[in-house]
């Protein structure tokens, strides 16, 4: 029997849903209440999978949570998780993402407000600061988006360990090939049209970055206006955005089963953040962008006003030829499919806005 | 705890720090905490205690560079801490009782 797991980020704390068949789905609780939950990661390189939440207080300040089973207990060291040093003068706000490496045991990144990335290499035990980037001369540059000056999106190569990606907003996508040691921009065709430069080298406002599953050399890019892809590890990006009712939104997703296949929810635009046509719908393309296919059935028919932020679009391997797909809504709706969007079901309705969602599939 | 002088009254050499209740299980769930201090100490200092005795109580007070989170208060003897411009330096004398509160905040 097959179990999955979701679990859902909210502004008010962390939700797990369990279903033994992907359809009929049974949230917990409340967990972790008053903190709200910018990232979940599932580690299930370790047996057993380990579940790493990032919490944050506004009134207790961040954390991390981990659990080893499932959920059930959770334990938060005494000593801050990530701490900057002294001599950074700054302290962390918020842990927007945590991100176990494929391609090293143990390792697991971390990206943070202010726009920082850290490296465990005890499993998510206590991160050091990656100095390279904080101290890239880029940095005093980078500016805030509305949601704060954050690293949000990492990621590793799936094979090359001194290669990684990684997304902030605002200042865009950068770029390791020596494991972190230095840094460069990598944003060679993603506009930010609200600079005198609209192509600059860095300072884009990216909201979501996902690799593909056959191709780690593809990316595909979620921009704030425009939607991109990648075909050369980030050296350069092209708008795959027709075929798409607008180019905003925020999040984007692969599908760990199919190259060429990737998600997004759009929303309409800077200026009316609200689903294209008042409807909740996510666009599936199989084609790497060339074209796009909205998905809807099962998902609300009525008017609809919650988009999707950045990291509450997932999806997770259920087979070998079946992707699921998970989304939360900032109106606190939560809905999957096991079948690569063509269907969707109802996880859960009337929670807090939905934060981050991140799959699990085990057995 | 420093000398005295002859005749001098004794010095209470304990700071009372009372805890709100979300807090109080990183206090094995008691809602105050009494520390030691040798004479007059700034609040830094006194918190600096708090993180060698409770480290993950001290944590959600202030950040990792020292500064106070910006939703808790402290109160010395019933004054906002932040009144002193520096609350790191605000004066805790011995006896004192020190009040931490989360702010009024969020929604």
């Amino acid at each position: 029997m097959t179990d999955h797991l979701l679990a859902i980020g909210t502004r008010k704390g962390l939700f797990l849903a369990r279903s033994r068949d992907a359809a009929r789905w049974e949230p917990t609780d409340l967990l972790h209440p008053m903190n709200a939950v910018y990232a979940v990661a599932v580690d299930d390189r370790v047996d057993p999978p380990r579940l790493l939440v990032a919490a944050t207080s506004e009134h207790w300040g961040p954390t991390v949570l981990v659990s080893d089973d499932l959920g059930a207990t959770w334990q938060e060291p005494d000593r801050a998780v990530l701490a900057f040093p002294a001599d950074a003068g700054a302290s962390v706000e918020r842990i927007w993402q945590l991100c176990p490496s494929p391609a090293e045991p143990g390792l697991v990144w971390a990206g943070t407000q202010p726009s920082a990335l850290w490296r465990s290499d005890d499993g998510g035990a206590s991160f050091e600061l990656v100095r390279a980037l904080w101290d890239h001369p880029h940095r005093e540059h980078w500016g805030a988006g509305f949601g704060g000056q954050a690293i949000h999106t990492i990621l590793p190569h799936p094979t090359d360990p001194q290669r990684i990606v990684v997304a902030m907003s605002t200042g865009g996508v950068y770029r390791s090939d020596d494991g972190g040691a230095s840094w460069e921009p990598a944003n060679r065709g993603v506009s930010a049209y609200f600079l005198p430069d609209p192509q600059p080298e860095y300072g884009q406002c990216v909201h979501k970055v996902a690799r593909d599953s056959s191709d780690p050399e593809r990316l595909y890019l979620q921009n704030h206006h425009g939607v991109y892809r990648s075909d050369d590890g980030a050296t350069s990006w092209l708008s795959i955005a027709d075929g798409l009712p607008v180019d905003f939104g925020f999040g984007v997703a692969s599908s760990p089963v199919r190259g060429d296949e990737a998600f997004t929810a759009p929303v309409v635009a800077d200026g009316k953040r609200v689903p294209p046509d008042e409807t909740c719908r996510v666009y599936r393309t199989t084609d790497a962008g060339r074209s796009w296919l909205p998905l809807d059935k099962g998902l609300p028919q009525e008017p609809y006003f919650g988009i999707v932020l950045r990291d509450a679009l997932t999806t997770a391997r259920i087979s070998d030829d079946a992707t699921g797909v998970y989304f939360g809504t900032r109106t606190g709706d939560v809905f999957a499919s096991p079948d690569d969007g063509e269907s969707w079901t109802t996880v859960a309705e009337h929670l807090p806005d939905v934060l981050c969602v991140r799959a699990a599939v085990f057995g | 705890m420093t000398a005295q002088p002859p005749g001098a009254a004794p010095v209470n050499a304990t700071v009372r720090v009372r805890l709100p209740g979300a807090l109080r299980a990183h206090a094995d769930g008691k809602p105050c905490m009494d520390l030691p201090v040798d004479g007059p100490v700034p609040l830094a200092a006194l918190l600096d205690e708090l993180d060698r005795r409770a480290p993950a109580l001290a944590r959600k007070i202030r950040d990792e560079q020292g500064r106070l989170r910006r939703y808790v208060n402290v109160y010395v003897d019933g004054v906002d801490v932040r009144e002193h411009g520096e609350p790191a330096a605000a004066p805790v004398r011995p006896g004192a009782e020190v009040l931490v509160l989360p702010s009024v905040a969020g929604g």
